[in-house]
């Protein structure tokens, strides 16, 4: 498997929103790069005729009945808000405004 | 009776309950060790003194009033921070949860509350659960209380702390890859990760969704199976709960019996790069199984050698996808909202500045593991090493009723000495991963103290889906027999602090 470079590591890191300092993105080329070596052994046994397990428990859509219940109310909900208004979460500029 | 704080959870229990001592002497009695040794412990994040003595003190208005009581009414439990408590503060060991107070109970507190279990704290513990030290807590690292010096496991070093501590007789746990079974084996307690879907995980912060399970740590296994009881069972708010009755855990625990069991011995789980102290003590405790009426057979589980790996690509992928939620929109930590950043930005600072070293590091990993390109030859390999590794513990339980391990490789390391290797890190937990990714229950119970660092050793018992209640039959026999030769618990050797 090919070794993970310094740009991938950046464009990783915008895909995964962390602001990462420069240091700290060759610090996690570095560290990745290791890490991914040594797990990639494990294509040596993972042959096309087995197939893959995502989780232990075979289960497929598990529904409740549909009734109402009570959940938290709107002040709960945004009670631990880092900013809200008019009983929203307000939040940064998403679109550009000119 | 005696120091309240060296008793055992059943004793509590019927203590309280025949008004023998009441639920607030025994809370402040405990909330006094804490006050006393936890400065040099830290195994707590946040002590809830008040609601904790408001819990007592109805327990306690119960008795008087000769109201039924819960399973284990009035007896005091460590809560790892990882579980939400409905107005108390829940950080899981990270900066950008803190000052949250969810305003919900999760399904393990609730249950909890309903066997009037006082709570009376939340446990410190490694950021979301990733890393088997505690050193990766944001709040600072929890010390060994056999030797401060050194790790006392993770990520729920703080819940098994406070029990080798004598801080609190129960806690809770959660274990994705082995968090609460390798600090049970690093502080000479008992903890168990029962079958996946076996304890509800609605209200746990998740850290990987298909390998995450809470469950039960105490000093001895009859305690353990007391608290797996009060917390096991159908949860409708987690669809991935087992629609099923409970093994009777706690019966288990009482008949502890291996008479005509097959034990079966994983050769890949042992001779080298186990500590010889370990290896000696497991020896000796597989001939006690043996004396007390077990047949030990050998399996070989060929692609447990794969596990690691695997393991570290499932879990990063599953936590760089659970993790989008913290975003610092609508709870937690936001920064950088200075009115001209965009939300995608303020996103990226907030994360930068809320998440440790490790935890972005994972993320980072499983974010490529999961990417455009490498998706089929990473997570993709990694899940038919899981079918493999299922594949192997079923042809192992064809010839054996449980499998047996040392818990962990090595007995506690030093506080520092792999912080800086992640790799060195991620290899104290290759004994107990496999469990995770089969998704079947596990215990690990004291075995003894290893005789070059005299610290504690412990021992694994896996046990199919579902046949929980054989991880506290054998644990139960062989603490029994454990009993006999040395006079008392383990856990009566450690230092007082």
């Amino acid at each position: 498997m090919t070794s993970i470079t310094r740009p991938e590591v950046a464009h990783l890191a915008r895909l995964a929103r962390l602001d990462l300092a420069p240091e700290e993105l060759d610090h996690y080329a570095e560290q990745l790069d290791v890490i991914l070596q040594s797990v990639a052994r494990i294509s040596e046994v993972a042959a096309d005729d087995i197939p893959p397990m995502s989780h232990p428990i075979p289960m497929v859509n598990v529904f409740r009945d549909d009734v109402v219940t009570p959940g938290i109310t709107r002040e709960e909900a945004l009670g631990a808000a880092p900013a809200a208004e008019d009983d929203r979460f307000r939040v940064p500029r998403i679109l550009d405004e000119e | 009776m005696n120091d309240l704080t060296r008793q055992s959870a059943a004793v509590l229990a019927d203590a309280i309950a025949s008004k023998e001592v009441t639920a607030v002497e025994v809370a402040q009695a405990h909330l006094d060790r804490i006050a006393a040794v936890d400065g040099k412990v830290h195994a707590f994040l946040h002590v809830t003194t008040d609601s904790a003595l408001e819990q007592a003190r109805a327990v306690d208005a119960k008795v008087a009033a000769g109201t039924p009581l819960g399973a284990l009414a009035g007896v005091p439990l460590g809560l790892k921070d990882v579980l939400a408590m409905k107005g108390e503060p829940t950080t899981a060991g990270s900066r950008i949860l803190e000052g949250w107070r969810p305003p919900y109970d999760s399904t393990v507190v609730a249950r909890l509350r309903a066997a009037d279990i006082v709570i009376l704290g939340k446990t410190n513990m490694d950021e979301f659960a990733m890393g088997s030290s505690t050193e990766h807590s944001a709040y600072g690292p929890t010390h060994n209380p056999w030797d401060l010096d050194r790790i006392p496991g993770g990520s729920g070093g703080g819940s098994a702390a406070a029990l080798a501590a004598f801080e609190a007789p129960l806690a809770i746990g959660t274990d994705t890859g082995g968090s609460i079974r390798q600090p049970a084996s690093v502080t000479g307690t008992v903890g168990v990760k029962p079958t996946y879907g076996g304890v509800s995980r609605y209200g746990q912060i998740a850290l990987a969704s298909s390998l995450d399970q809470p469950g039960p740590c105490a000093r001895s296994v009859l305690d353990t199976a007391l608290l797996h009881a009060a917390i096991a069972g159908h949860d409708p708010r987690d669809s991935t709960s087992i629609n099923a009755a409970v093994p009777d855990v706690v019966a288990a625990a009482k008949k502890a019996d291996v008479r005509g069991m097959r034990i079966g011995v994983v050769t890949e789980l042992m001779g080298e790069g186990y500590q010889s102290g370990v290896s000696q003590r497991y020896s000796e405790s597989l001939d006690i199984l043996r004396e007390l009426g077990a047949e030990i057979v050998e399996v070989s589980c060929p692609h447990f050698e794969y596990a690691l790996g695997a393991y570290y690509l499932i879990l990063p992928s599953e936590a760089s996808s659970n993790l989008a939620r913290f975003d610092g929109m609508r709870y937690g930590l936001r920064a950088g909202d200075d009115g001209k950043n965009s939300v995608e930005q303020v996103m990226a600072i907030t994360r930068e500045a809320g998440f440790g070293p490790e935890v972005k590091r994972r993320i980072m990993l499983g974010t490529y593991a999961l990417s455009s390109g490498y998706y089929d030859a990473y997570y993709g390999q990694a899940q038919k090493v899981r079918t493999l590794i299922t594949r192997d513990f079923n042809a192992a339980f064809e010839k054996a009723d449980v499998l047996v391990s040392p818990t962990a490789p090595t007995t506690a390391f030093k506080l520092g000495e792999k912080l800086d290797d992640p790799l060195a890190m991620y290899l104290n937990d290759v004994a107990t991963i496999p469990v995770n990714l089969a998704g079947i229950g596990a215990m690990s119970l004291p075995i003894g103290l290893a005789p070059e660092d005299g610290l504690p050793v412990g021992m694994q018992i896996m046990a199919p889906a579902m046949a929980d209640d054989r991880l506290y039959l054998a644990g139960g026999a062989l603490e029994a027999a454990l009993i006999d030769k040395w006079g008392h618990l383990l856990i009566e050797e450690a230092p007082s602090l």
